[in-house]
Order: C-alpha cells, then sequence, then structure tokens
C-alpha cells in the first residue's frame, strides 16, 4: 500500500508506547455490533499501472471535445488553456496547501487571491469582488439572497433569459417560496422583466449574453430596478464576453455574477467550477464567501489576509451570512494566472476572435436550408430553429461525430415550445472546417 | 512614479510594499499588477477581423486595464508567489478536522485525460457513458462502505452536502405532512456550518450541552426531542476526536420522535472501511472527497461533498443521477415527484470524482480499512506520547482520528495558545487547530492522518514536548514573537478588517479618493 508509511514493526512498536495489544483495540468505543460486522466486498489495493488501465478505459469511452467539431455551450465553454496555467496550479505549494487560516505561511495563496479580487472587480467594473464560490450557478442563488438581506425586501424576479439550471438551483434554495417569480423562457430575447418591478422587489436577475445567446440591455434594467429601489443582479456564464461587451458595473449593476470556467478552467464534464461575485462597496458585509484583505505584519511590510470573517459560519454560526465555508482556490488560481497571461491586450483579442467566429458560425447555419437563426445580437452562443425535433437531430450530428450544440429540450422538458431549439457556441478553438462540418451535415440531416 | 525590481512602474496605491526582493528563498514578490501592464501578453492570438459584429451596441467603453504578464514573467510570478506556501507536500499539516492527507499524483494524471477533462456536461449522455459508468462506480464504493441506499454526488463542497441532506430531509418532512418541524438539534462541539446550515433553511437552532466525557449524552437528546424536532446533526466521530458510544441509542431515539438523523461525515477518514456509517442509523452524511478521499485542498477548494441517503431519504435526492436505461446509462436531470430539484447547474465536481475514485481504486477496500486504521493508531500514538506534558480533557476512551488538548499548560506563562501554535511554524509544521471545538477551553486538536510515518510524527512530538518545556521556563518571547522564520510575521488582522483594501487601485485613483 504505496501511500501507507507504516511497516508492521512500525505500527507494533506504536501500539507498544499506547499501551495497548493491538488496533482494535483503539476502538473500543464502536459498539461491537457496528465493528467490522461486514464484509464489503470491494476490489483489494492495486497497482498504479492496473488503476490507470482501468481509468483510462472510462475515459476512452467518452467523446472528448478534441475527438471532433465541438459546439456546445450553454453555460460551460470550450477554450484553450495555455500550458502554463496547468503546470503551475499543479506546484505542491498550490496544489497541496490548506485554506490560507495562518496567512504567515500562506502569502502565496493570500497574494494571488488579492490580485483575483482585482482582475474580477476590474473585468466586472464593480467595486469589490470576493475569492469566489462553487460556480455561477450557486452564486446566483447566493446573490439573490445577499439581495434580500440588503433591501429587506423578498420578492425575487428571474428573467426568462437566466440559464434554466441557474434557475432551477434559485428555485431549490428558496424552496416553496412565493415570492420568487421565474419569467417564462424567452428564446427571441423578448423581455417583459422590467414589468414585473414593483416596491417589494428586492432583485431582478437578468443574464447577458443570455442563456440563448441574446444580449441584454443593463442600464435599461438597472434603471428600472432602481427606480423602485430594487438592486439589479447581472449573470454572466461566457465571462469572455467581457472582453467585447461593456463591463456591468458601469451599467448601474448592484451585484454582478460569474461563472469563471472559461478562464484558466477545462470542461470537467461540469465542474469543478468557479463562480465569481462582484458588487458595490457599500455592500461588502452582506457579501457571501472568503473575502482577502491587505495589511501589514509586525514589522511593517504588505501582507494579506482573510478578512471580514465575522460574516462567516465559523465564527458566526447560525448567524452567518451564508453556511458557505469553501471557495473554488484552485480553480480562481487557474483563471487568475490564465488572466494575467492574456492580459488587457489578450484578452480582447481573445474576446474578438470568439466573436468573429460565432458569426462565421451564424451566418453559415443562416444559409441552411430550414435553419433560421434567432439572434439579431450575440457573442459568441446563439439559438437557432429548426425544422426537426432538436433531442434526436443533435443525436444523430453526434453519431457523425459532430457535438452540435445543446437542444433546449433538454432542460426544458416541459416547454414544447422550445422543442426544435439549438443552443450552439464558437469559440477561439473553432474552426472554419469545423463550420463547414456542422452545416453540410445539418443540411444533409434535413433535407 | 518608482520603478520596481523588473524595471516596470510601480503603483504606490498599497502600503508598505518592501523595497527589497527578500531572500533568495523567500522572495518579496510585487502584486501581478506592479509587474505588469495592459500592452504585455504571454498568449499569442491573431486579431480577428469582424466585418458585421452583433453586438448591439453594447460594446465596451471602459477600459478594461488588466495587468499582463509574458509566459516567462507569468512563470516567475507564479512560481515565487509558491514559496510563499506551505503545503502538505512540504510539512505536516497537524490541523484537527481537516484530513489533510497525501494527494496521490495519480489522482492529477487520470483527471487530466481528456475523456475527462475535455468533455460537455450538456454534451449527448451517449457520447457520455464512461464519465456516468465512473459516477456509478464512485457512488457504488461511497454507498458500499457507508451502507447506505442511494448518494447525491453533486454537492459541490462538504457545507454543501450539508445544506443538500438538510433539504432533503425538509423535503420529506413536508411530504409527510410533518413541515412543522422546525427545530434541528446540535451539540455544542459541531462545526460552524452545522447551525448556519440549519439557520441557512428556516430552523431554530437548539444546542445539545456535551457531556463532561466529551460525548453527546443519549438522554439529553430525549429531553430535547419533541414533535416539532426535524432532525440532529451530529458529527461522528465528534470533533473532539472522540466516536460517540451511545449513537445508536440516539439514533433510535431521534427516529422514534419522527426526527432525522444528519451526520456530518467531516470525520469519516477515521472509520471508513472499518465502520458503516448506515449500521448506526444515520440518515444522511456528506463525505468531503477532499478530506476523506485524498484530492487536494487547493488552498481553499474546490471541494467535493456527495451526500449518502437512507431508504427513507432516498426518494429526496436532488437531480441530476445516473440510472441504468435500456440503452446503457441514463442521465435524469429533472425533477421526480416529490425531488427536492437542482443545487447546482451540470453533474457536480466530475475532475474531483475522477481523483476520489483514483484514490479508493488505488487503496482498495483492504486498504482504506488499513488507511483508517493507520488514521487512529498515529493519533493515539500522539495522545500517548504528549499526554504527559499536555493535559487531556477526556482521558476515558481511546481517541480516534485526533487527538485533543488543552492550553492549561501554558496557564502563568505569558503565552496564549495562539502563540503556542505560530511557534510550530518556526519548527516546519502548520499550526495545529486552535480554539475549536468551542466545548473544550483553549482547544488544540492535531489531526496527522495516516500519511504521517512515525519518523514524522517522533519529530513533530519532540518539538511540541520541547515548546512545551520552553514555555513553561519562562522564553515567553520565542512564542509572542512568532513566526520568525516566515514569509511574514504576524499580520495585523484587526487593521485588515477595520478600513479594508479588498483589491489593488492604481495610483491615480487612490490619490483621486483621497481628496
Amino acid at each position: 500500500m504505496r501511500y501507507l508509511p507504516h511497516s508492521e514493526a512500525e505500527r507494533a512498536d506504536m501500539l507498544g508506547v499506547i499501551g495497548v495489544p493491538n488496533v482494535d483495540a483503539l476502538f473500543s468505543a464502536v459498539p461491537a455490533q457496528a465493528l467490522k460486522s461486514f464484509d464489503l466486498g470491494l476490489p483489494a489495493h492495486s497497482p498504479e499501472f492496473l488503476v490507470e488501465a482501468h481509468m483510462r478505459a472510462l475515459a476512452g469511452q467518452n467523446h472528448a471535445g478534441s475527438d471532433g467539431p465541438f459546439f456546445v455551450g450553454a453555460g460551460a465553454y470550450r477554450h484553450h488553456v495555455p500550458a502554463t496555467v496547468d503546470h503551475l496550479i499543479q506546484r505542491s505549494e498550490w496544489l497541496t496547501a490548506y485554506t490560507p487560516y495562518q496567512p504567515e505561511i500562506s502569502q502565496g495563496t493570500l497574494q494571488m487571491l488579492f490580485e483575483f479580487q482585482t482582475q474580477v472587480a476590474k473585468l466586472t467594473g464593480m467595486d469589490v469582488a470576493n475569492a469566489s464560490l462553487y460556480d455561477g450557478s450557486t452564486g446566483t442563488a447566493e446573490a439573490v439572497l445577499m439581495a434580500r438581506r440588503l433591501t429587506k425586501r423578498n420578492k425575487i424576479v428571474l428573467s426568462g433569459g437566466l440559464h434554466p439550471h441557474y434557475r432551477d438551483v434559485v428555485r431549490a434554495y428558496l424552496k416553496d417560496d412565493a415570492d420568487l417569480e421565474c419569467l417564462s423562457a424567452s428564446p427571441e430575447g423578448q423581455g417583459d422583466i422590467l414589468d414585473h418591478i414593483d416596491d417589494q422587489t428586492a432583485a431582478i436577475v437578468v443574464q447577458t449574453p443570455d442563456f440563448y445567446g441574446h444580449l441584454r440591455n443593463i442600464k435599461a434594467a438597472a434603471d428600472a430596478a432602481h427606480a423602485k429601489g430594487a438592486l439589479l443582479i447581472v449573470v454572466i456564464t461566457e465571462v469572455v464576453s467581457l472582453g467585447l461587451l461593456e463591463a456591468p458595473g458601469a451599467l448601474g449593476a448592484d451585484i454582478v455574477v460569474a461563472e469563471g470556467q472559461s478562464i484558466g478552467n477545462a470542461l470537467n464534464f461540469g465542474g469543478p467550477y468557479l463562480g465569481l461575485l462582484a458588487t458595490r462597496k457599500e455592500f461588502i458585509r452582506q457579501m457571501p464567501g472568503r473575502i482577502c484583505g491587505e495589511t501589514v505584519d509586525a514589522e511593517g511590510q504588505r501582507g494579506f489576509v482573510l478578512t471580514l470573517s465575522t460574516r462567516e459560519q465559523h465564527i458566526r454560526r447560525e448567524k452567518a451570512t451564508s453556511n458557505i465555508c469553501t471557495n473554488s482556490g484552485l480553480c480562481a488560481l487557474a483563471f487568475s494566472i490564465h488572466m494575467a497571461l492574456l492580459g488587457e491586450a489578450g484578452f480582447t483579442r481573445l474576446a474578438r476572435l470568439n466573436h468573429a467566429n460565432a458569426c462565421k458560425l451564424a451566418d453559415a447555419l443562416e444559409s441552411v436550408p430550414g435553419v433560421e437563426v434567432l439572434n439579431k445580437t450575440f457573442f459568441n452562443e446563439m439559438t437557432i430553429r429548426t425544422p426537426q425535433p432538436a433531442a434526436a437531430l443533435i443525436e444523430r450530428l453526434a453519431r457523425r461525430g459532430i457535438l452540435g450544440g445543446v437542444p433546449v429540450s433538454r432542460l426544458e422538458p416541459k416547454d414544447h415550445s422550445v422543442g426544435n431549439l439549438i443552443v450552439l457556441a464558437a469559440t477561439e478553438l473553432t474552426t472554419d472546417e469545423d463550420i463547414a462540418a456542422l452545416s453540410s451535415a445539418l443540411a444533409e440531416e434535413l433535407a | 512614479m518608482s520603478m520596481n525590481n523588473q524595471g516596470r512602474p510601480t503603483g504606490t496605491g498599497t502600503s508598505g510594499f518592501a523595497s527589497t526582493s527578500g531572500s533568495a528563498l523567500l522572495p518579496n514578490e510585487p502584486l501581478l499588477f506592479e509587474i505588469g501592464d495592459t500592452e504585455h501578453s504571454g498568449v499569442d492570438l491573431p486579431d480577428a477581423t469582424i466585418t458585421n459584429a452583433r453586438l448591439g451596441g453594447f460594446e465596451r467603453k471602459t477600459a478594461l486595464d488588466l495587468a499582463g504578464l509574458t509566459e516567462p514573467e507569468a512563470m516567475r510570478h507564479y512560481v515565487r508567489l509558491s514559496r510563499l506556501n506551505h503545503s502538505i507536500d512540504s510539512g505536516m499539516y497537524p490541523l484537527g478536522s481537516c484530513t489533510m492527507k497525501h494527494n496521490p499524483r495519480l489522482n492529477e494524471k487520470m483527471a487530466r485525460l481528456p475523456g475527462f477533462a475535455d468533455i460537455h456536461p450538456l454534451q449527448p449522455v451517449s457520447t457520455v457513458q464512461g464519465a456516468l459508468k465512473l459516477m456509478n462506480e464512485l457512488s457504488h464504493w461511497l454507498m458500499t462502505l457507508t451502507n447506505t441506499s442511494a448518494v447525491a454526488l453533486t454537492p459541490k463542497a462538504g457545507a454543501h452536502g450539508e445544506l443538500l441532506g438538510m433539504m432533503a430531509i425538509k423535503a420529506a418532512q413536508d411530504a409527510a405532512g410533518q413541515s412543522h418541524r422546525r427545530i434541528v438539534l446540535v451539540p455544542e462541539s459541531a462545526h460552524g456550518t452545522n447551525p448556519a446550515t440549519a439557520a441557512f433553511l428556516g430552523y431554530s437552532v437548539k444546542s445539545i450541552p456535551a457531556r463532561s466525557d466529551g460525548t453527546v449524552d443519549v438522554q439529553a437528546v430525549k429531553d430535547a426531542l419533541s414533535p416539532d424536532v426535524a432532525a440532529i446533526m451530529l458529527t461522528n466521530p465528534n470533533t473532539c476526536g472522540l466516536f460517540e458510544p451511545q449513537v445508536i441509542e440516539i439514533a433510535k431515539a431521534v427516529h422514534d420522535a419522527g426526527a432525522f438523523f444528519y451526520c456530518d461525515g467531516a470525520n469519516f477518514n477515521a472509520i471508513m472501511g472499518v465502520v458503516r456509517p448506515g449500521d448506526l442509523g444515520i440518515d444522511a452524511m456528506h463525505i468531503n472527497l477532499h478530506k476523506t478521499f485524498s484530492t487536494p485542498h487547493g488552498g481553499g477548494g474546490p471541494g467535493a461533498g456527495p451526500v449518502v441517503l437512507s431508504a427513507a431519504l432516498a426518494p429526496f435526492a436532488p437531480v441530476p443521477f445516473v440510472r441504468k436505461g435500456s440503452n446503457g446509462l441514463e442521465l435524469v436531470e429533472h425533477e421526480q415527484d416529490q425531488a427536492l430539484g437542482r443545487i447546482t447547474a451540470f453533474q457536480g465536481q466530475m475532475g474531483m470524482y475522477v481523483r476520489a475514485l483514483t484514490y479508493m481504486l488505488s487503496h482498495g477496500g483492504d486498504g482504506l480499512a488499513q488507511a483508517a486504521q493507520d488514521a487512529v493508531l498515529n493519533a493515539n500514538y500522539i495522545k500517548a506520547r504528549l499526554g504527559q506534558v499536555f493535559s487531556v480533557p477526556f482521558p476515558d476512551y481511546p481517541t480516534m482520528h485526533e487527538a485533543l488538548f488543552d492550553d492549561s499548560f501554558l496557564t502563568g506563562t505569558g503565552v496564549t495558545t495562539l502563540d503556542f501554535a505560530k511557534a510550530l511554524i518556526d519548527e516546519g509544521f502548520h499550526p495545529m487547530t486552535m480554539y475549536f471545538p468551542l466545548v473544550v477551553h483553549g482547544a488544540m486538536l492535531i489531526e496527522p492522518t495516516e500519511s504521517e510515518s512515525k519518523q514524522t510524527l517522533d519529530r513533530f512530538c519532540d518539538v511540541m514536548e520541547e515548546l512545551a518545556l520552553d514555555a513553561k521556563a519562562g522564553n515567553a518571547t520565542r512564542f509572542t514573537a512568532a513566526p520568525m522564520k516566515a514569509p511574514r510575521r504576524r499580520l495585523d488582522e484587526t487593521r485588515a478588517a477595520r478600513s479594508p483594501i479588498l483589491k489593488w487601485e492604481r495610483p491615480t485613483e487612490t490619490l483621486k479618493a483621497a481628496e
């Protein structure tokens, strides 16, 4: 057992020091009927090469993004991650460090988090950001609860353009809550949320680019919300869009939540991902999650610590702003390194490349007979209507080795109006050949 | 404007930036924004031509102002920063309740196979059968090790798992017309997340006092139970490192009162493969894959907190989950009858599932049991070696995976528990958990895990003894001034909280703000 350092002789020595005859004696508090009264029937320990063979066999049964043309988005995006990022995050000092509660020996993690918070604040145009949350969906639920604490109002309105999984997570967090209003899906980008704001509204939640790819008017939403004393929560699932689109902070957003996976983090079948949360300075004491701040040490040297912890569960217990205990540290590190490698110049070019490829994709899809592109605006993602049910069509494309997007019905099974809709994304990894392959395959399938 | 040691203009917006670069092995690293600028980039990307943009007039007008670094600069910045961290690969973390064990690199290698890392959560289920098989295998291991009926894999961390487990309990009681149950019992020794989770769901928290031997009294639980109690949240082994000897009676009393038993599984490492929590009567328990099953802590996440569920709670598991269908495995993504819905987008922490299963297969059922026994052996060895010098608040039972001491040996020395812990840093160890559990005054909780060799344990114990003797001998400065050999001396946390500086500001912005 390669991970266990003791020899049998050492175990015996240690039992002697403890003064017990065998290790079972150390489990004497366990009720007899519960102690090893069973045969687990699990396989025995295994050498590294056999474990690796088993895992490779499982991995081999999946179609990886690099195996063919790939247009799947809808909240998780396939981007290039520089080799430097993955090398650095595997360094022992990053990978195997604990939460930085002992700041004197955690300055690496803490300074990185301070840099990360600065990057997120700049990207979103907000005053402050936290040290990350689990992901964009749970971050949205946390933002909704934060808005309730801030306004002392209860009504929450979710736009019909919000990612359906995000909506479902907010629903689960606010189970049975009559004050939660979820507007029906708006695949055409139609917006009616402004009519649902009243003087009981704590916050409205608007995603841009929305689930269907449309760009939403954040300024108008902010003005309407503020006119009634409500807050605007802006959700962004594709953080690369901020390279080309105006920062929500500059348009009046009160809380910005984003999924940060696109920068530095692989698709990983859905996790681990990275929740970004940024807000106004005056709201920080109601912000959930860890926050890193600058201070000085006993010799006056600049240093960093986790701060404002009087909001958190380990201090406040049942009075905490959230039960959240962890952040998404290593994913935040990957994000921060990738963003540092990009810099403003690289990040802008990355966003332009995404948009350029999406424009090519939209134009190509528009020319496929029977296909209608629903978007007038988009960043790198769009919705098409096809003459056939989308789920079966996507399955047939997959059999041709093309992952052609997400049938909306997979996320909205009860809404029959979306049965023929597909959400597709292009990124910097999308090639002209990929687009041509998809267009001709679609044309053949629909012929 | 001053120049930094990279020869680039430096912001002066933050206080006390050291002008030296530190010694070779303890670098003072400037902030990314003090090294980089908006022109430099470490990524080569073509400048795309966009002829017919579809941005609808929402183009960015405000500057991004994001500093960039070329690849060699980035490599050096992050390598230098990393050297300011303690890590499990460089030294022991005797952190009670945190299970800082070795993180095998095979796990990392497997998680990066394109068939796991480069698959999308919403690509057709027919194209990810291997991923679903992996989730099924992991579920099988977790259910087998706990003797439970179901597992919800999706929680993103332990606290998220707690939330899910309590949501499932609430859903089950709502379905049974038991919505009036609004009280959750939480022993005093519990982790802070337990009462925070209960309160998050609108429950009122009723505290159960600990007995003088550090365990929970079944009679105290019985006295607190009423028709309004929804559940008890009990950690077992508990946060004092003790196995609750009356846990089966407690479970029975809780069930007899119509309530559920939520077990905080943070300490499962002590009993995996040796005791099955299902045999003790638990209804729900989260398992921290980043503690028990060796996925890396990563400087504070990402974690993963799957929750095992009893037969009574299984119907209330969240979506998604994997099920056998006519064409192989299928992913159930939408609400069934009474289920509580979805607590995260997509399928949860797949990257962690791969690492945890790799670890389980490496250890095997036999190795996991051996690891638990070694973890308990190591904790008892520390308790035996240090019990002469440090007082043991609960001597009646053998400890499980962690040894609890109190700070009474420091009385009159002028040294606090915190000082003592900081002195460990100068000896190359991460401090132990301090002032937790709350039931012990000046608690010092030490969890060595199974990963530490006898040699390391002996050195740790030697250092602890030597420090204790030195504190008693009146050498208070060694402690009150500690750490002295770390990258930073003690940091002013009060100042950080009183006037928060939460991001770097460009010098001009600072000047404007001061006006």
